[in-house]
């Protein structure tokens, strides 16, 4: 089934937990239903909210009445103009509306909120208001945006050699254009938020990965003095991104609406509210011009790349600014120019989504390599190989690769394992070019085979200074019992925090995981030690914890030492160090490496630590007359640094590469004047098991000094590698140029047609 | 409009009175705070509330109370308490199956009515059996890992 398993990377010593996989510590919990999940909360008098929303991509809002007498009796209400502060939630900026005023944006977008007694009678106090919009004109896709001219929501731009004097004088010239379109998250559990007020402050309660982004926004807009705000999160049923920036919305609506009701109230969407509302994955265009020498040396890279940020900004700007760091994938060139934007369209804002823009330019440069490899006449393992960047390489912005450079040993393992370019030219031949009759109605024929090869990085932590900038504290302290209590606003949203931080605090420390507990990720009780995003949770927030319990365990033994005594089992030795009044609790910061400068204005120097690396090959089938596309197996084989829970780890892989697998054949957000056309899970198509392929993990280890234990980021990484491996697969498959995500049959008719069109 | 049906709920008589077409998801979750059963869609197509009606899988956004009277009805819950289902959950645990855990109480009730069916189900039925259970985290290779016994090298395990 599948033969997930890891390449050891010499000797490792005695690392004690690190490396073994034991069951997840709420593994049962959830599997029992135990686990309390945001709409799983029992509160005392709890009511419920609902949304009014805008049917229109962008109107004028005329008039906006709520009628008590036809609301269910006691509903509050609550408009722009009832807010009591500032109306935008705080992220980069807070340009992004609570409550729409005066204008929508967006299908979609919030315009009231209400709160009644129970649920039905929440939306029934939804039919009380009354709304005359007028329709303005709206800008709709990327197309017409880019038409439109309007100033972009973020811009950036990279360059390094003499990009146009290079194209001049290369031997070929290569151009394409790639594009990608929406994903939504369909994390299963969605968004839901609980407010009330206790003991003078306001209590906000629910999913998400990043409670000091809500405390943040609900500090900002409703001007409490910050410990008057509390933020807990909840088991949190998905993330994926969804749950970085729309909490901070919902938590606000919800905080607000127990303010106005004087009571605790619950908003807690249902699957058509989730999908319409919130953000999801930027669309993107992805224009390469690439010189390459004539024995398919890269000479000279020239990108253009545009995504689609929605209504409003929120996070595009740092979403622009991964995908252009990572939109000349993990190659070697002395030439390369990148320039990006986001433009504004009427539809929902897109936002945070596993990957964060990377996922979009490495598809572009992925199939632009495989173009490459056909000018050049090489295969797409030849022309990787190379190019791919390697140890002392330096990426455009001049960071120079250290040793924990992999791509070529990814490369080299996952062709290894697969056999991959026997496969492909095996299957080129077959073909034959041109030669697949796709539709043509001739019986018993065997579906069509193709396999497809992605070689790809991802930068482990936040973007450029961001890591710098926050110092990210994490507190531990020794309880009197001589258990390290550690706290951090690390969320677990799936990826296993709660079980890579104990596995990483235990061998830190010396100490068995029964001697450690961990603080709910709760504003009131834990420092703010950033947001779970980024691939940053277990390197960065791991490596701060590895720090903190290691100097507790220090002092316990300094302390022993100074008193002559014994050692002993620790626990009873840190019981006795508190007993005497000693210092029990540390808070340690995250200190950024002195190497990692980056300059954001000129986008020069070290974006990031460093990076994960990842190559896949995918196998598909694809049947001539339906132009269906089966994936059959993918293999990821991922250079991690050291994977402190190889199960987890490789969990990480397993599942971002299926849905990276789904955004490259079913997932599609169809829009149509801006309204969804499938808001709702019998339409908006995620892969079953039926529809999933065997996906096979390798692990590969070269532990890196700057991570705990060796380990680097790799949450986000398997989200880049799978859409450009099954469109190299359907390629080879069908000899049809993939240009666009997802392959849906239709697309690939499509393609078809216009090519035989073109042969005549 | 108000109806009363008798159920054995989780191994006990149980009395629910509701409205006759009141979601049997709505009657456990917020009547009677079994809250292990999730809501993931609203409309049969995720598979989070799955629970089971006469020892059989079902969609319990989708079954109205009135259908329930004089049936068994097994939750998550019943699951937790049944001992012969512990070895499962243990072993559905250490293999992977579980991430964020929103889609879990469906897939584990799904799960293990298959394998009261078919003690070691082909790989295939189980895939079969799981087509009505979204899971968003795993990609279903873990999931896979707790149901078919004869999977071949163990995920993730360290090459020593």
């Amino acid at each position: 089934m599948t033969g997930t398993d890891t390449v050891p990377a010499g000797e490792r010593g005695d690392l004690g937990p690190i490396g073994t996989s034991p069951p997840r510590p709420d593994g049962l919990a959830k599997a029992t239903g135990a686990a309390v999940f945001a709409d799983d909360l029992a509160v005392a008098g709890l009511w419920f909210g609902a949304t009014l929303r805008s049917p229109h991509p962008h109107a004028r809002i005329a008039a906006l009445r709520f009628d008590p007498a036809r609301a269910p009796e006691g509903a509050v209400a609550l408009t722009a103009r009832d807010l009591p502060g500032f109306n935008g939630v705080q992220l980069i900026d807070d340009e992004w509306p609570i409550l729409a005023d005066g204008v929508v944006r967006h299908v979609g977008e919030a315009v009231a909120i209400v709160a009644a007694p129970t649920r039905v009678a929440a939306r029934r106090a939804l039919a009380a208001f009354d709304v005359e919009y007028e329709p303005l004109p709206a800008v709709l896709t990327l197309e017409a945006a880019a038409a439109a001219a309007a100033p972009p929501l973020a811009e950036v731009e990279i360059a390094c050699g003499d990009v146009e004097a290079a194209l001049a004088a290369a031997e070929l010239v290569v151009e394409g254009s790639y594009r990608t379109g929406h994903q939504e998250h369909i994390y299963i559990e969605c968004q839901a938020m609980t407010a009330w007020e206790e003991d003078g402050a306001l209590v906000v309660a629910g999913s998400m990965q990043c409670p000091y982004y809500v405390h943040k926004a609900l500090v900002h807009a409703l001007g409490l003095p910050p410990d008057r705000a509390r933020v807990r999160a909840t088991a949190v049923g998905g993330g994926f991104g969804g749950k970085e920036d729309y909490p901070s919305l919902i938590g606000l609506h919800a905080a607000l609406l127990a303010r106005a009701a004087g009571r605790p109230v619950r908003l807690a969407y249902d699957r058509h509210e989730d999908i319409v509302a919130t953000t999801k994955r930027h669309p993107a265009e992805v224009s390469h011009r690439t010189g390459v020498a004539g024995d398919g040396t890269l000479l000279a890279l020239d990108v253009e790349i545009l995504l689609d940020g929605g209504a409003y900004r929120t996070l595009s700007p740092v979403v622009l600014s991964r995908a252009a760091l990572h939109a000349s994938g993990p190659y070697r060139c002395a030439h390369v120019r990148v320039r990006g934007r986001v433009l504004a369209t009427h539809t929902a804002p897109n936002g945070a989504f596993r990957g964060f823009g990377a996922p979009q330019t490495q598809f572009a440069m992925e199939r632009q390599m495989d173009r490459v490899a056909r000018a050049a006449g090489l295969d797409p393992y030849e022309v990787r190989a190379r190019n791919v960047a390697g140890p002392g390489d330096r990426l455009p912005t001049g960071q120079t690769l250290d040793d924990s450079a992999s791509a070529r040993l990814c490369l080299e393992e996952v062709e290894r394992r697969t056999g991959f370019r026997e496969r492909w030219r095996r299957h080129d031949a077959e073909r034959g070019r041109g030669g697949v009759r796709f539709g043509d109605g001739a019986e018993g024929r065997t579906p069509a085979r193709g396999v497809g090869l992605s070689l790809y990085f991802h930068g482990a932590g936040f973007t450029g200074n961001g890591e710098r900038r926050m110092r990210s504290p994490v507190a531990a302290r020794l309880l009197p019992d001589g258990r390290i209590e550690v706290l951090t606003a690390m969320t677990d949203m799936g990826q296993g925090c709660a079980a890579v931080f104990p596995q990483i605090a235990a061998a830190a420390a010396g100490v068995a995981e029964e001697d450690l507990v961990f603080a709910e990720p709760d504003t009131g009780e834990v420092p703010d030690s950033g947001p779970t995003v980024a691939s940053r949770t277990t390197m960065i927030v791991g490596g701060a914890i590895a720090r903190a319990v290691s100097e507790l365990r220090r002092r316990v033994d300094a302390w022993l030492a100074a008193h002559g005594e014994e050692p002993g089992p620790f626990r009873a030795a840190a019981a006795r160090y508190v007993a005497a009044g000693e210092p029990a609790e540390v808070v340690v910061h995250h200190e950024t490496p002195e190497a990692q400068r980056f300059d954001e204005e000129r986008y020069q120097g070290a974006a990031y630590p460093t990076f994960a690396w990842g190559a896949d090959v995918a196998e598909v089938e694809v049947d001539p007359d339906t132009y269906a596309v089966r994936p059959l197996r993918v293999t990821a084989v991922c250079e991690v640094g050291r994977a402190i829970h190889p199960r987890l780890c490789a969990g990480q892989v397993e599942g971002g590469t299926l849905q990276a697998v789904g955004w490259a054949l079913l997932e599609e957000v169809k829009l149509e004047g801006g309204r969804y056309l499938n808001d709702r899970l019998a339409t908006y198509i995620i892969p079953t098991a039926r529809d999933a392929p065997r996906i096979d993990v390798h692990l590969l280890e070269r532990p890196w000094e700057g991570g705990p234990f060796g380990a680097k980021g790799m949450g986000e990484l398997p989200m880049d590698g799978g859409a450009p491996a099954v469109a190299a697969a359907v390629e080879n498959a069908t000899g049809l140029a993939v240009e666009e995500v997802p392959i849906t049959p239709e697309r690939l008719f499509d393609l078809d047609r216009a090519g035989r069109r073109e042969r005549g | 409009m108000s109806v009363t049906v008798r159920a054995v709920l989780n191994g006990r008589e149980t009395e629910l009175t509701g409205h006759p077409m009141e979601r049997l998801l709505d009657v456990l979750r917020d009547g009677l705070a079994l809250t292990g059963t999730k809501e993931g869609c609203g409309e049969g197509e995720c598979g989070a509330c799955t629970v089971l009606l006469d020892g059989e899988p079902v969609l319990s956004c989708l079954v109205p109370l009135v259908q329930c009277d004089e049936r068994r009805i097994d939750t998550v819950e019943a699951l937790a308490g049944e001992p012969r289902a512990r070895a499962f959950l243990d072993r559905f645990v250490a293999a992977g199956g579980v991430q964020c855990g929103a889609c879990t109480p469906g897939i584990v009730v799904t799960a293990w009515a298959l394998l009261e069916r078919e003690a070691r189900p082909h790989v295939e039925a189980v895939r079969d059996a799981l087509a009505g259970n979204l899971c968003r985290c795993t990609g279903y290779e873990g999931i896979l890992r707790a149901l078919v016994e004869e999977g071949p090298a163990e995920s993730g395990e360290k090459a020593r």
